[in-house]
């Protein structure tokens, strides 16, 4: 028991850490602040074009979507981190990041906003054309904060999704929280520091997991 | 209790339920004897689903006993009362059919797993309770194919493949299409004329007249009249019996 | 020339060709058995919770809610590092096997709860009438009701998951992404990384697709 405290909670190495974490957890807010952004913009736009008329825009955006959704992130990442010095391109680990999360995130909000813009019955849009309003503005002003609305959760969930998933920029040596986490491990030979790091995400995301189980709960069970 | 009366079928004594505070049903006590029906009646949150549920334990009565055939339902282990609940047949105004199972496997599931019949007999007896209620033909159907009319036969089908010594229903009827009741109601006359022994709260009232036993009025928890319909359709005695009457039969009109 | 020289040089990919097949292998390998595995696991833990005892419910909501707000590569990198410490050592794909099977369970036993608390009351209520347990209840009624009504996100849920095996790359599991990093500091080319993206398109723009078709399908009517 004391060799597991020793191991996983040991107080003056989360001390010493703690420092270096902050600094970790500073920059991952700062990620996940442009990487939602970027993600959330991109997908509405994909979102659009995916829901428009005209196949020659629906089609490639359908195939930017799949394809960014079959293609885990990590490997992403490390294809534009690694990769592209190859061809003479050199991008800093934060622009890496955020390229990746870019193709990625924007991917799956773009599924999300899809299929709120698909739930809401056509007469809608005929209506808001009806009171003369161009399909644009029907669009802006009546079908998406409807649709928006119906996904919310999902929207919120998929925010989680990225947070976590800004664990992976450690391995192109971004100094966010869990790389910061990993090198306090390595330099004190205790692991911690991770589990102070896993402390912090719980922090910021326990809340909003716990929102997404509200949005979820039904009625009672009757034995 | 002489010798020449028979063991009521189902006997509710001094039953009490309480929700919380509020008192739901206060002394409840009915004897149905073999072969009965009891039809009853009485307005909106007078307790007529409380009493039913009791019966079968779907609620939780506060006090009092409640037997089939002699048998207690009340202060048994859970699997004694699985295996009472079989005698029970209920049927929900909402039917509560499996939507993901066949009308076949709605009414086979409770005979294999709570009977524990052979995949042929349950099949076999499925298929002669779907006929009872004019569904053979829809056997291999999904409940969504199926109208309304035709998902609460299939209901009651799944409740008598069980052999239940008495059937409970709970406004059948109410959430039918008026042209689909018909269809409903004479699966229940049919099985009257079979002898099967029931508890109907409906609020069709010339089906009482017409295939009842016995009435029961219920008011405020209480059992306010019972009798044969004549009298109480014919005569009412207490106040709020008429009252009652003369509200439905304004609206009837 | 130059791009194509980098990034899908001929040679380079038939040097690697069997080494990334291999990979591919146990990419599915574990991403089969983690499907199988936190599926089965967390309707196990839904079906548990059904029985609304506050000492069951209790630790299976703070596992659910651990599993979903933590990332999955920093338990990976608490018991890959950790544990040997307090002298368990696991196997590395044991690592990334069990991690991501108990972050699949977590998901699933959320998605089949909230399904379970949503059926009308009737479904359990119609069972328990006609003289099921409630373990009837739940394995013939209610559970194959939430199955068929949330195969969408049953399936997303699976692949997400299914690509996070990519992660054992960080401890060292010999699947797609580290066979590639290998290969690719080996040989200097970015070659084996486009292989690596090519071989997960090829596993998964078909599940793409396929939750595609049956989303379409499944929009289950009650
Ligand atoms: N689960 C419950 N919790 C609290 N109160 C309840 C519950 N179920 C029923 N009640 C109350 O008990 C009373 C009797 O309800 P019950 O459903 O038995 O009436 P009913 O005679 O069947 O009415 P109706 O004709 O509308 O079906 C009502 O006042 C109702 O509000
Ligand atoms: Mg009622």
């Amino acid at each position: 028991m004391e060799n597991f405290i020793d191991a996983f909670f040991n107080i003056d190495i989360m001390r010493q850490a703690t420092p270096l974490l902050l600094k970790g957890a500073w920059v991952t807010l700062q990620l996940c602040a442009v990487v939602i952004f970027l993600g959330l913009f991109g997908g509405l736009g994909l979102a659009l074009l995916a829901s428009s008329k005209s196949a020659l825009l629906r089609l490639p955006s359908f195939l930017f979507i799949d394809i960014f959704r079959a293609i885990p992130p990590l490997i992403l990442l490390i294809l534009i981190y690694a990769g592209l010095p190859f061809v003479g391109v050199r991008v800093p680990p934060f622009v890496a990041v955020c390229i990746a999360f870019l193709l990625n995130n924007s991917a799956y909000f773009a599924e999300i906003f899809r299929s709120g813009i698909k739930a809401i019955p056509k007469g809608q849009m005929e209506a808001a054309r009806a009171t003369g309003l161009s399909p644009a503005q029907a669009q802006a002003w009546v079908i998406l904060p409807q649709a928006v609305r119906n996904v919310l959760p999902d929207l919120l969930s998929n925010v989680v999704e990225i947070v976590k998933l800004t664990s992976i920029a450690s391995v192109v040596s971004l100094s966010e929280l869990l790389y910061s986490a990993n090198m306090a491990r390595a330099v004190t030979y205790n692991s911690s520091p991770l589990v102070m790091a896993a402390g912090l995400y719980l922090l910021l995301l326990w809340p909003l997991v716990r929102v997404i189980s509200r949005f979820q709960r039904g009625l009672s069970i009757s034995h | 209790m002489t010798a020449a009366q028979p063991l009521p079928t189902l006997e509710i004594t001094a039953l009490e339920k309480r929700f919380g505070e509020t008192q739901v049903l206060r002394s409840i006590d009915l004897k149905v004897q073999n072969g009965e029906l009891v039809f009853v009646i009485g307005p909106s949150g007078s307790g007529k689903s409380t009493m039913l549920r009791c019966c079968n334990r779907l609620e939780e009565p506060t006090s009092g006993a409640i037997h089939v055939n002699g048998k207690p339902m009340l202060g048994i282990p859970r699997k004694e009362l699985d295996r009472m609940r079989l005698q029970v047949g209920m049927v929900f105004q909402g039917f509560f059919l499996y939507p993901h199972l066949s009308a076949l496997k709605n009414v086979t599931l409770a005979q294999r797993k709570a009977l524990g019949r052979s995949k042929a007999e349950a099949e076999a007896r499925a298929l002669e309770m779907l006929d009872k209620v004019g569904l053979k033909h829809k056997a291999d159907a999904m409940p969504s194919e199926l109208s309304g009319g035709q998902q609460q036969r299939v209901a009651i089908a799944r409740a008598l493949a069980l052999d239940p010594k008495v059937m409970l229903f709970d406004e059948p009827t109410s959430a039918l299409d008026p042209e689909l009741v018909g269809s409903v109601l004479k699966v229940m006359r049919d099985l009257r004329e079979l002898g099967m022994t029931m508890i109907v709260v409906s609020h069709e009232m010339h089906f009482a007249r017409e295939a009842a036993d016995r009435v029961v009025f219920m008011d405020g928890g209480v059992i306010v009249e019972e009798g044969p319909p004549e009298e109480i359709f014919g005569n009412p005695k207490s106040d709020r019996l008429k009252a009652f009457l003369s509200r439905v039969s304004g609206e009837a009109a | 020339m130059d791009f194509f020289d980098a990034f899908l040089n001929p040679e380079i990919i038939a040097t690697y060709l069997r080494p990334m097949v291999r990979a591919v292998w146990v990419t599915i390998w574990i991403s089969v058995l983690v499907v199988i595995s936190g599926l089965a696991l967390g309707a196990l833990l839904a079906g548990l919770r059904a029985y609304q005892k506050r000492w069951l419910s209790w630790p299976i909501v703070l596992f659910a809610d651990l599993m979903r707000a933590l990332p999955p590569l920093v338990l990976m990198l608490i018991l890959f590092f950790g544990l040997p410490s307090i002298g368990i050592i696991l196997n590395d794909w044991f690592v990334l096997y069990l991690i991501l099977t108990l972050v699949l369970a977590a998901f699933v036993e959320e998605i089949f709860w909230a399904t379970m608390t949503s059926l009308p009351r009737g479904q359990w209520e119609a069972g328990a009438a006609t003289g099921l347990s409630f373990l009837q209840v739940l394995v013939h009624v209610i559970f194959p009701q939430a199955l068929r009504m949330n195969i969408p996100p049953l399936v997303n849920r699976s692949l997400t998951i299914s690509k996070m095996t990519a992660y054992g790359s960080v401890i060292g599991v010999k699947e797609i992404v580290s066979v590639a990093g290998s290969a690719q500091a080996f040989s200097g080319s970015a070659t084996p990384l486009t292989m690596a993206a090519l071989a997960y398109l090829i596993i998964f723009f078909p599940a793409m697709l396929l939750s595609r078709y049956i989303e379409d399908r499944f929009h289950y009517e009650h």
